[in-house]
């Protein structure tokens, strides 16, 4: 596969991993919240997309096409969604709060924008041990208003931390519009409050958004400092799957449905001569077997056991390794393996087959 | 001549500089903690000896300050975040509640980072730079509360706390940073004081003190007057360690003495003494002789002028009165 069928894959596998959990959640069969990202495929896998192996993606929870194209498996996020206790969090939290710092994925938590301070620190860490890799993080519209957004960015900037952050402008935080959100245009003239470049790009053109992102990218890995790329989306579902989004205007939303990512990068790569039919239908098969193996994977996993409810408040004694270093991912640390479990992480897609006890 | 005794600012500063020294993934962030030394100087020279990229100066941002902390950890280095006064740690807060206490527990990362400052009334700070904000976080599971009191303590349990693979809230009482009574020797190789380890600090039969802090010294003047005027032998307990606590250490007392004085500086509804009752209650109730009583703060925000504060903080007084009270059952 070339990489812009690769590209075209993760945005099609992207989309049917939610349009399944959707289904779930419509059946009962997810117990909690579902958050999904239809229109933001071309800038999440296409930010990824950028990046390299050892560096590390500080991702939301629209973001799961950066968490499928860093490795992250399929069937882990199935099992976050039905909270199984094989889950990468054991059934303790849900969504795709999940990561793998071995793998350069921070796990999420449901307050927006306080991510950002904790990609500044992986972003350190990467300075302080002077490696060549990058930190990308991302964000919503909504979560460019919180206070630990602006002290991130701050300190990223004056600190030249290699980070990369995009912004994912959809248009609306929950019911709220930009408009009552913020006083600006562009998200990207936020760069200029922190002294740092930023530009602002079509986020539902996959190949706009790689190049805008490569170059932020590139500014990190060079020691030029954070960048600020805005991806201008749309969010054309509701907040969740709770909400009918009905204060959104019909003519906006139609508007933009017709901008979606995936038929708009698929008549490029047709027009191109760089999708055949064959090609379209081999993938098409190939994720409807991925998303069908990971709904049954997570169907078939066990529930929790609700006597384990107190445990692993504590992380144990041990030497903790320096991630990304050599033999850092050998068992004598207590950050090489789960070590709730006494397992490998379970969240990327390698390690749950290097794993195999399921 | 040099003073070879040294104070608990002085344990406090030689144990980052000597765990520095020893593991290079411990670094010190924080408010004018590189050039300036920090604003108590407990970091001074350490810009020097260290650099720029292991003591960092930031920006007044918390939020950023234990955010990169947590990052860092997660990274697998062990970061020290020091709040200028621990009142402003409420600005930091949502990083150490979802972010950093949740971490092990929801994904099994471990996140080894300590944050430290300046706690504690006595010095007319007022109500934004007094805190006593253990309550807070002895409620949330996922962080070590650790609350020093001497000389030995402050350095043994600050090592531990860095060595430590999760977040450790380390609060330093600022009334005691230069007190010239708590000047000690301290060991000349590497030494470490567990924590989730209580000690007692005077031992008696008739009643038993749980204390912390700089309320210690309090409660072992007030012994003394029970002792020389009262004729009462009472055990003063340092719990050193708020999260975990030391539980035994504590019933293995009350067990004996059949009365037990808490005191705290903090204020009383909700605070460590609501919850140590509750566990005494619960565990000791036919052992008890009498009630279970607390001296702390009145539930009011700290004030600033000598009179207010004197009639805030618990003091040697207030704590003899009520020992008293409680001897009388």
């Amino acid at each position: 596969m070339t990489d812009y069928l690769k590209i075209y894959y993760l945005m099609r596998l992207t989309r049917a991993m939610e349009d399944r959990t959707r289904t779930l959640f419509l059946q009962g069969r997810v117990v909690g919240g579902v958050y999904t990202a239809q229109g933001h495929e071309a800038t999440t896998v296409g930010a990824a997309m950028m990046l390299r192996d050892g560096d590390c993606i500080v991702p939301q929870h629209r973001d799961l096409g950066m968490h499928l194209v860093r490795g992250i498996s399929p069937r882990a996020v199935m099992c976050q969604w039905l909270a199984r206790g094989n889950a990468p969090t054991l059934g303790r939290d849900g969504q795709i709060h999940i990561g793998d710092m071995h793998h350069g994925v921070v796990p999420m938590i449901s307050m927006l924008g306080e991510s950002l301070p904790v990609a500044c620190g992986v972003a350190l860490t990467m300075k302080m041990r002077h490696r060549s890799t990058i930190t990308l993080a991302s964000c919503g519209d909504g979560a460019t208003n919180t206070g630990p957004f602006h002290e991130a960015m701050n300190f990223a900037a004056v600190q030249r931390l290699p980070l990369a952050l995009v912004i994912e402008n959809n248009g609306y935080a929950y019911s709220t519009p930009t408009v009552k959100q913020f006083a600006i245009e562009h998200l990207s003239e936020r760069a200029r409050a922190f002294g740092i470049p930023g530009e602002s790009v079509d986020g539902n053109d996959v190949l706009a958004v790689m190049e805008a992102v490569g170059r932020a990218v590139e500014r990190a890995r060079a020691g030029e400092g954070p960048s600020i790329v805005e991806c201008r989306t749309f969010r054309v579902r509701g907040h969740s799957e709770a909400d009918k989004a009905d204060y959104v205007p019909q003519e906006l939303r139609e508007e933009w449905l017709k901008k979606d990512p995936i038929p708009r990068f698929e008549a490029y790569l047709t027009e191109k001569g760089m999708l055949t039919a064959k090609e379209k239908a081999e993938i098409e098969e190939k994720v409807r077997t991925v998303v069908d193996d990971a709904v049954s994977f997570a169907e078939q996993s066990p529930e929790p056991d609700g006597a384990t409810v107190a445990d692993y408040v504590f992380a144990p004694e041990g030497p903790v390794a320096i991630v990304g270093e050599p033999g850092a991912s050998d068992p004598r640390y207590v950050n090489a393996l789960d070590t709730r479990i006494g397992q490998p992480f379970n969240s990327m897609s390698e390690a749950e087959e290097a794993v195999g006890r399921r | 001549m040099s003073e070879s005794r040294v104070t608990y600012l002085e344990a406090i500063s030689q144990a980052i500089r000597e765990e520095m020294r020893r593991d290079e993934a411990v670094f010190l962030l924080g408010e004018d903690v590189g050039t300036y030394g920090g604003a108590f100087k407990v970091s001074a020279g350490f810009l020097e000896e260290f650099g720029p990229e292991r003591v960092i100066d930031t920006p007044m941002a918390e939020a950023a300050i234990i955010g990169s902390a947590v990052g860092a950890a997660l990274m697998g280095m062990r970061p020290i975040a020091e709040m200028q006064f621990i009142d402003f740690i409420t600005c930091g807060f949502d990083q150490i509640i979802n972010m950093a206490s949740k971490m092990y527990w929801r994904v099994g990362m471990p996140v080894p980072m300590v944050i430290r400052g300046p706690s504690g009334g006595g010095t007319k700070g007022g109500p934004f730079h007094s805190a006593s904000p253990e309550a807070w976080f002895f409620h949330t599971p996922g962080i070590k509360v650790v609350v020093p009191s001497t000389a030995y303590d402050a350095k043994g349990m600050l090592k531990s706390a860095i060595r430590d693979n999760n977040p450790v809230l380390y609060l330093e009482h600022k009334l005691l940073y230069r007190m010239p009574e708590l000047r000690e020797e301290l060991p000349m190789e590497d030494y470490t004081v567990p924590l989730g380890k209580a000690i007692v600090r005077r031992e008696g039969e008739d009643m038993t003190i749980l204390t912390y802090g700089a309320m210690v010294y309090q409660c072992l003047k007030a012994a003394q007057t029970l002792e020389e005027d009262d004729d009462l032998e009472v055990e003063v307990i340092d719990l050193r360690t708020l999260s975990p606590l030391d539980r035994e250490a504590i019933l293995d007392s009350v067990k004996r003495t059949n009365k037990v004085l808490i005191v705290h500086e903090d204020t009383l509804t909700g605070g460590i003494g609501a919850e140590l009752s509750a566990i005494l209650a619960e565990e000791l109730f036919e052992y008890l002789d009498g009630p279970v009583t607390r001296v702390a703060a009145p539930d009011v925000p700290f004030p600033y002028a000598p009179p207010l504060e004197a009639a805030y903080l618990p003091n040697a007084e207030k704590i003899l009165t009520a020992a008293r009270k409680l001897a009388a059952y």
